[in-house]
């Protein structure tokens, strides 16, 4: 893991209104996605994380379907590429087992913020289309071994360009607000206004996905990596 | 709706049919049978009482479970009616079965004392109905096997999608009313269906 220092971020999408400047805490973050090799430890010592034996509720039926079997990726899946066909459920079960947790969006959109040599390059036009590149491009037949891109200037890889990632708190996304009944103002309306910064729409990409996913999803190219809190690891264990 | 028994194969108990033959809550086989049923999250909560439960607090019966925070001044006392109007309209036989689960967003202000309260304002202070809170994690697990989307606001109040699930004796999700104006009659219809 890397230490991610503590700063004031403002995120391109407000995640709600009146968020628009937040304060991140230090954390550590993952350098590189979680593995199937390092999933496949995990399922080993959490039998109720196997994928003939877990719950409906916590994943649907094409988890781990890209494996083998319950304890064997098989031949055609590399120990190295980022794990994929996992739910939040999952993920976030793996990440205790571990002592730690997800990131949330708003760490996860700061340490994506950064390149090679910058912690903020969201106002580069050329870092944006990178980016945008990976978006249009179809998926891979077969994903790269994570840690094959460049670090950035935290030394953390793969946050462009390999896969979609879970956060903690990807519910946050996007939200009708029912409860505040504002006479049926819809989410296309209140995710335009809220926008501070109109020119990353990869983050308008990310957000519309974690929208639209529910927990117990599972797809080919989500996947996740897990972060810890400053003050240590945590007691919780799935 | 009709409980179901279930008996795996090799199951002695299968092969007593005075044991399987009465209706009675759906037995740890069937759950893992099916594999959706949200107790499945094994969740503790508080109650208004004070006293410790599980998620599964009303296992054997059919439960409209919704989640809400406290100092939401309209929508959620909003919600709360239209679920106790529905319930009411139905016959007194129709409506015996049915409980309501009500879960918290907000667990450090809607302590068991103001859920209590709640309780007694929405006019819903029955055995019939739970008011219960979950630690933060635990919330932030209901509401996503729940689909139910939130996000504290500075202000301290939230922002969610008003949902309301029937969940059958099993805990297994039988259907949804997403949204302040959907209508609840054909969730309480499909409650006693099976």
């Amino acid at each position: 893991m890397v230490h991610i220092p503590g700063a004031t971020f403002e995120p391109a999408f407000a995640p709600a209104p009146g968020i628009t400047r937040i304060d991140v805490s230090a954390f550590f973050v993952d350098r590189r996605p979680v593995t199937n090799g390092e999933f496949l430890q995990f399922v080993r010592e959490y039998p109720r994380f196997r994928r003939s034996s877990i719950p409906g509720i916590l994943a649907d039926k094409t988890y781990l379907s890209h494996w083998s079997n319950d304890l064997d990726p098989g031949e055609g899946v590399s120990p190295n590429q980022p794990v994929t066909h996992v739910s939040w459920f999952a993920a976030k079960a793996y990440c205790e087992a571990r002592g730690d947790r997800l990131p949330s969006w708003v760490e996860w959109e700061y340490v994506a913020a950064a390149d090679e040599t910058r912690r903020d390059a969201r106002s580069d036009a050329a870092w944006q289309q990178r980016i945008l590149d990976w978006y249009a491009r179809p998926s891979h037949d077969a994903l790269p071994n994570v840690g094959m891109g460049s670090a950035n200037i935290y030394g953390v890889q793969d946050l462009h360009g390999l896969i979609w990632e879970w956060v903690s708190d990807f519910h946050a996304m996007l939200i009708r607000p029912d409860s505040r009944d504002d006479g049926g103002r819809f989410f296309c309306g209140a995710g335009a206004t809220a926008a501070a910064d109109k020119s990353g729409y990869a983050i308008f990409m990310r957000v519309a996905f974690l929208s639209s996913v529910e927990a117990r999803y599972t797809t080919a190219n989500l996947g996740f990596r897990c972060a810890r809190d400053v003050a240590g690891k945590r007691e919780t264990r799935p | 709706m009709s409980v179901a028994t279930v008996t795996s194969a090799g199951d002695p108990e299968g092969e007593n049919p005075t044991c399987c033959s009465e209706t009675h809550a759906v037995s740890q086989s069937a759950e893992a049978a099916t594999g959706e049923s949200l107790y499945a999250l094994e969740k503790k909560l508080v109650d208004q009482r004070g006293t410790s439960i599980g998620l599964d607090v009303y296992r054997g019966h059919p439960v409209l479970v919704t989640m809400f925070f406290g100092h939401c001044r309209d929508v959620c006392p909003m919600q709360a009616a239209r679920i106790k109007a529905a319930i009411d309209s139905l016959g007194t036989e129709e409506r015996k079965p049915l409980r309501v689960l009500m879960i918290s967003l907000d667990p450090s202000r809607d302590t068991p004392p103001a859920l209590a309260t709640l309780a007694k304002t929405y006019g819903v202070d029955t055995p019939d109905w739970t008011f219960a809170t979950a630690s933060e994690d635990d919330v932030r697990e209901i509401a996503a096997a729940l689909g139910i989307r939130y996000v504290r606001l500075p202000d301290g109040s939230f922002n969610h999608s008003a949902v309301v699930t029937l969940l059958d004796e099993g805990g297994v999700i039988r259907g949804r009313a997403d949204g302040l104006t959907a209508p609840l009659a054909p969730l309480l219809a499909r409650s006693k269906s099976h």
